[in-house]
This record gives C-alpha cells, sequence and structure tokens, in this order.
C-alpha cells in the first residue's frame, strides 16, 4: 500500500536535509495552487533534467539496495514522461550524481547550462519498518522556483508506484491534465500461429512492468476489463467450451459465472461505481444488451432489435450507456440512458462504427471505424466532430487512460495475425508500442491507483 | 468471389459422392487449419480401422457429406442460408435422418475483417441460422447445439478475399 505523506515534516526527520526544511513552507494541496499550475500547449514538448534521486543511507531491500532504486525511481519517471510524447527527459544517464542538500536547494546555475525548463530531484531512503520513504521536487529553472514536492511511504515491492506518483504530479502540474500513469492494463497475451492462438488472461502497470499471466492458455480469454477498484476482471472465457463471461478475483485466483444463464455471454464492461455488469448476450442467435448486479439476481435486458446489439460503456456519471448495433443495416454506434430508453444512433460519417468505449472525462467516445482498413478515432457524445487518431490495416478496440488524453487499442498485421498494443494521445501524435511479453490485444485501462 | 467458393463447393461435393476422389486437390482452396473445426475442408478423408469408416462416425459423416460438404459459407457481414448452403445442408440432414441418435454441434465463425465483440455475434447467427434450416427439414433441433468462435479460429489463414470466403462459415461436427 502506498502512502502520501508530507515532506517538509519528512526532511525534519534527516540529518542533512533538516536545516533547510525548517526554511521551506509545507505544500499546499493542489487545489490551492491552482494559479501556479504551468498550463501549456501538449504540441510543446519540455525539457526535464532528472537527475538519479539521492540515497542518504544503502540500506538493502528486498527490491534491491537503496542506490540502486535511487537510480531506478529517476529512470522509471523520466521514461513515464516520455512515453506520454509531450516531455523530452534528459538523464538519469549522463547526468552527475547531487547531494541530499541538493534536493531542497537545487544548484539552479548548474542546470540552467543543462539545457532543461525544469529539473526533478528526490531522495529514498528505507525505514526501520522496512518501507521506503520516497520524497520528489519539482523545479522551475526559468524562475528558479520550486513547483511542487511529494512523498510517499511504499513497501519495497511497491517502489515503482512511487515513481509513478511522482511522475503523474509532474505531469499534471506542468500539463493541467489530470495523472495516468500510477495504473494497471488488463489484456490478452498471444502467442502461436494465426489458426491455434494460445490467449491467456494477463496484467501488467501502464508502463508493461509488474507482468503477470492469470490463466495458462489452455482456454482462450478475451476481452478483460479491470473493476474500479482492481480487486476483479471481468473476461470472456471459453472455459466450458462456450463463450461466457467470469468475474475472475484478482486476490483468490477464483471465477464464478456472471449469469447463470446457458446463453453464450460477451463483450462485458463495469458500471464506473462498479455494481453493474453490462454485457452481450445472444439467444436464438440474436444478440442484446443486457446489464446485472454484480451480486447476480435478474438480468435487465436493455435492447429489443432485432438486429445484432452487442459491447457498450458507461458514461462516467453512469446515466448513458454507448452501445453498437447492426439494426440500421450495418455496425453504427447508438447511445441510450442506463434503462434502455431514448435509442438513439450518433455516428453517420462514412464506413461501419464499432466498439464504443466512453471517455472517463465523458467528453468523447472512441471507437473503431471499419471503411476498407480499421482506425480508432474520437466522436463527441452526439455524434459530432468524428475524426481518426491511427492509420493502419487493422487497428481496433480503443481503451482509455483514466485521464481521458491517451488511447490504447491493439494493432494486428496483415497475414501473420500478430497483434500489439499500441498508445496514442488525443492529437494522434505520440504513437507508441507498449512492451508485452509477446504479442497482446484487447487492452483494457484500469483507473488511477489510489 | 464468395459466390465461386460455394460453385466450388458444390462441385466437390458432387464429384466426392461420385467417384469418391477425395484426394483431389483444388489449388484455390488453402488447407484447413488442423485442430480447429475437425473439417475435411481442402483435405484428404481420413482412413481409420483398416481403411473402413465405422457407419456412423465423424469420419463417415465427412465422406457422406464430401469435400466440405461440412460447412456453409456467408457472404460479408450476412448470415443467410442461400441455395447452395441449402443443399449442402439438405445432404447433413439426410445423414442425421439415418442416425438418429446422433447429435451435432454447429460452430459459427466470421473473417478477421471485423471487430470482436460483432464477430462474436455474427458467429451466434451464422450457427443458428444453419440449425435452424436443419431444423426446418425435420431434424430435432435438440440434436443441435451451437457454438460462435467469432474470428478467434480461422480455417484460410491468408489475409485476402479467399481466405475471408472461406472463413466466413457455420461447420457442422458429429458428437457422441
Amino acid at each position: 500500500m502506498l502512502r502520501k505523506i508530507m515532506l517538509s515534516l519528512l526532511l525534519s526527520t534527516l540529518p542533512v536535509g533538516a536545516a533547510v526544511a525548517q526554511t521551506t513552507p509545507a505544500p499546499q494541496p493542489a487545489a490551492d495552487e491552482v494559479d501556479e499550475v504551468v498550463r501549456f500547449d501538449v504540441a510543446e514538448v519540455r525539457k526535464v533534467a532528472v537527475p538519479a534521486f539521492v540515497s542518504p543511507t544503502s540500506t538493502n531491500t528486498i527490491a534491491g539496495n537503496t542506490d540502486a532504486l535511487a537510480r531506478q525511481i529517476a529512470e522509471v519517471i523520466s521514461a513515464n514522461l516520455r512515453n506520454s510524447g509531450l516531455f523530452e527527459p534528459i538523464g538519469p544517464a549522463g547526468l552527475r550524481a547531487i547531494t541530499l542538500a541538493e534536493v531542497t536547494a537545487p544548484q539552479f546555475d548548474y542546470w540552467q547550462g543543462r539545457n532543461a525548463d525544469q529539473l526533478i530531484e528526490g531522495f529514498i531512503r528505507a525505514g526501520a519498518d522496512g518501507n521506503l520513504t520516497v520524497g520528489c521536487y519539482l523545479y522551475d529553472l526559468g524562475t528558479s522556483q520550486e513547483v511542487t514536492r511529494l512523498g510517499f511511504i511504499v513497501p519495497p515491492r511497491e517502489w515503482r508506484r512511487a515513481a509513478h506518483k511522482c511522475a503523474d504530479a509532474i505531469y499534471s502540474k506542468l500539463t493541467g491534465e489530470m495523472p495516468f500513469f500510477d495504473s494497471r492494463i488488463a489484456y490478452i497475451a498471444e502467442s502461436g500461429p494465426k489458426n491455434r492462438r494460445v490467449k491467456r488472461l494477463a496484467i501488467m502497470d501502464s508502463d508493461g512492468a509488474n507482468h503477470r499471466f492469470l490463466t495458462s492458455g489452455a482456454t482462450t480469454a478475451l476481452t478483460p476489463r479491470f473493476s474500479p477498484n482492481y480487486k476483479s476482471i471481468l473476461y470472456l472465457s471459453y472455459e466450458d467450451g462456450n463463450p461466457r463471461i467470469y468475474v475472475y478475483d484478482l486476490e483468490s485466483g477464483r471465477q464464478r459465472l456472471i449469469t447463470a444463464s446457458k446463453n453464450p455471454t460477451f463483450a462485458p464492461r463495469w458500471s464506473p461505481d462498479g455494481k453493474t455488469i453490462l454485457y452481450s448476450m445472444a439467444v436464438g442467435g440474436n444478440t442484446d444488451v443486457y446489464k446485472i448486479s454484480v451480486e447476480g439476481g435478474t438480468p435487465v435486458r436493455l435492447t429489443t432489435a432485432p438486429g445484432i446489439d452487442v459491447g457498450g460503456s458507461f458514461s462516467p456519471d453512469g446515466s448513458r450507456i454507448v452501445f453498437e448495433s447492426d439494426r440500421g443495416g450495418n455496425q453504427q454506434i447508438y447511445v441510450m440512458n442506463a434503462d434502455g430508453s431514448n435509442q438513439k444512433r450518433i455516428s453517420f460519417g462514412a464506413g461501419r462504427h464499432a466498439t464504443p468505449e466512453w471517455s472517463p472525462r465523458g467528453d468523447l467516445i472512441a471507437f473503431t471505424r471499419i471503411a476498407g482498413d480499421f482506425r480508432v478515432g474520437v466522436m463527441s457524445p452526439d455524434g459530432s466532430g468524428e475524426r481518426m487518431l491511427t492509420d493502419s490495416w487493422q487497428d481496433e478496440a480503443p481503451t482509455w487512460a483514466p485521464n481521458g488524453r491517451v488511447i490504447q487499442f491493439f494493432r494486428t498485421e496483415k497475414n501473420s495475425g500478430k497483434t500489439s498494443i499500441w498508445q496514442v494521445d488525443l492529437t494522434g501524435r505520440n504513437e507508441r508500442k507498449l512492451p508485452t511479453v509477446g504479442d497482446g490485444s484487447d487492452p483494457a485501462w484500469g483507473p488511477v491507483l489510489p | 468471389m464468395n459466390t465461386k467458393v460455394k460453385t466450388l463447393a458444390l462441385v466437390l461435393v458432387a464429384s466426392t459422392a461420385l467417384a469418391a476422389c477425395g484426394q483431389k486437390k483444388v489449388d484455390n482452396i488453402p488447407p484447413t487449419a488442423d485442430g480447429t473445426d475437425y473439417g475435411n475442408g481442402g483435405q484428404t478423408i481420413p482412413d481409420s480401422n483398416d481403411g473402413r469408416i465405422l457407419p456412423g462416425s465423424q469420419e463417415d459423416f465427412l465422406a457422406t457429406v464430401g469435400m466440405n460438404g461440412d460447412r456453409v459459407f456467408f457472404d460479408t457481414d450476412k448470415f443467410n442460408i442461400d441455395a447452395a448452403d441449402q443443399a449442402t445442408l439438405q445432404a447433413q440432414a439426410q445423414w442425421l435422418a439415418q442416425y438418429p441418435n446422433k447429435r451435432i454441434l454447429i460452430e459459427g465463425h466470421c473473417d478477421e475483417r471485423g471487430t470482436r465483440d460483432y464477430n462474436l455475434a455474427l458467429g451466434e447467427r451464422r450457427a443458428n441460422a444453419a440449425k435452424n434450416y436443419l431444423a426446418s427439414l425435420g431434424i430435432d433441433a435438440s440434436r443441435i447445439s451451437t457454438v460462435s468462435h467469432g474470428k478467434e479460429k480461422p480455417a484460410a489463414t491468408g489475409s485476402n478475399p479467399e481466405a475471408w470466403a472461406l472463413n466466413r462459415r457455420a461447420v457442422t461436427i458429429t458428437i457422441m
């Protein structure tokens, strides 16, 4: 478990930083500092110097020595910022080591000569209880002022989360956007030839670290979704020979079916409060959208059109559902109230529109457009402003970063059928492939961890 | 192009039934993936039991319905049973009438040019369309189960219209 702490108090317990800390005012809650936020256009790339953190007392932990962790934390922060596409980090490689005193009193003259706009410094130390304390500080080199500071106490095995939290705070301060690095991704790990593909449920951190397989691959797994509290995963498995949705409990490793129905169920989604499961079910060949309480009970049928009604996701306030239907002749995107009323088509652009996914910010719906090739795009919930973010042979199934600024999807290669997970931001720029263990598809991004 | 595949399948059904020359390969049909649908598309009919085929077995079913006679093909995004499909399913129904204790599983499949969830739904429609047609021919619906594999189990692995036409299919497999 990661715990946030006040750094001014923390540093006073350190022998070297004590004097400095006492002269530094305690950090204010972010809400009180709105006018201090440095906002800039996302097209502008900021140069940030990230020297290795300081480890004042070299200590061995189960995650390695604090001297090594001090450098690795800076590496994770640097990689997060670089991968967002909005920063050009410098270091920790090639930058000089800093002292603990510098963490709170940086040598602005020196760093201003390193061609950087911002400076991130920090420290790590192991406490008597075995937990790690990580502090990070952001300075603006233009004004020689501190922008923000954060402190965290984490068990050694969760050290990366402290790095993600630091990177998140810096990203938020400098872009004005909500954080997203400290989050996890569920996906389907793929291997094997195209006609005998092995598909396993897997999870990883948002940067690909801490990868874990959850199923063996003996039966095909598809379309996972993390619950909002990260305690369980909804996904489709052919475990009993038929496509059916299960809830997989991460702590126990056990799973259960979401309905007692013998009909095939697929395309599962959580409601934002985690209390309701949205899914599709085929009865006698006809697929409709249903919802059911996570506790079980009687499912509620939401669509009755004679076409295929499938998929969907809740608006962030839970009041509406976006889904796809071919009732008008081919796959298009529709919006309805959460009780199934007021069903309206919203996609009218060229081609078919599929796999709609409501942004956690509520302002956009991501989708797959099928017009020859498959491309990922976004539109407003009223269907206006449709624009494409990717251009490839087959890009499919967008999932939103928790801040609604970045989208992941999977890309399939022509002929080989090999799949990979990609990320792109809302400008359509900064497209990059995620590191996965083997091939990957069906990414599902979870919320920011508490 | 899709019509061509169906016509070809019909010709093959006829020729295997008449001449039992299942070994005859047709160049433009890619080999069926092994281990996916257990069909006989483009493959020779396996010999078993010293060359004799047990009456009522899956091998017997495949030998009787002939090359590609275990499957019907669909147009893009469609699930209707056309004349060629009807002929194929009629041959299957004859065999099923001969072995009233046999049950079947119909697998619905799609090509890769559809999104995953929609293809699961479309595969359901295709499998049920084949089931309903067999039922209309007098086969008890309780003998027929269905499963959709969406785009997960392609029979032909290319990314071209010919492969996609072969993958938009409903395949009948005998069980028990």
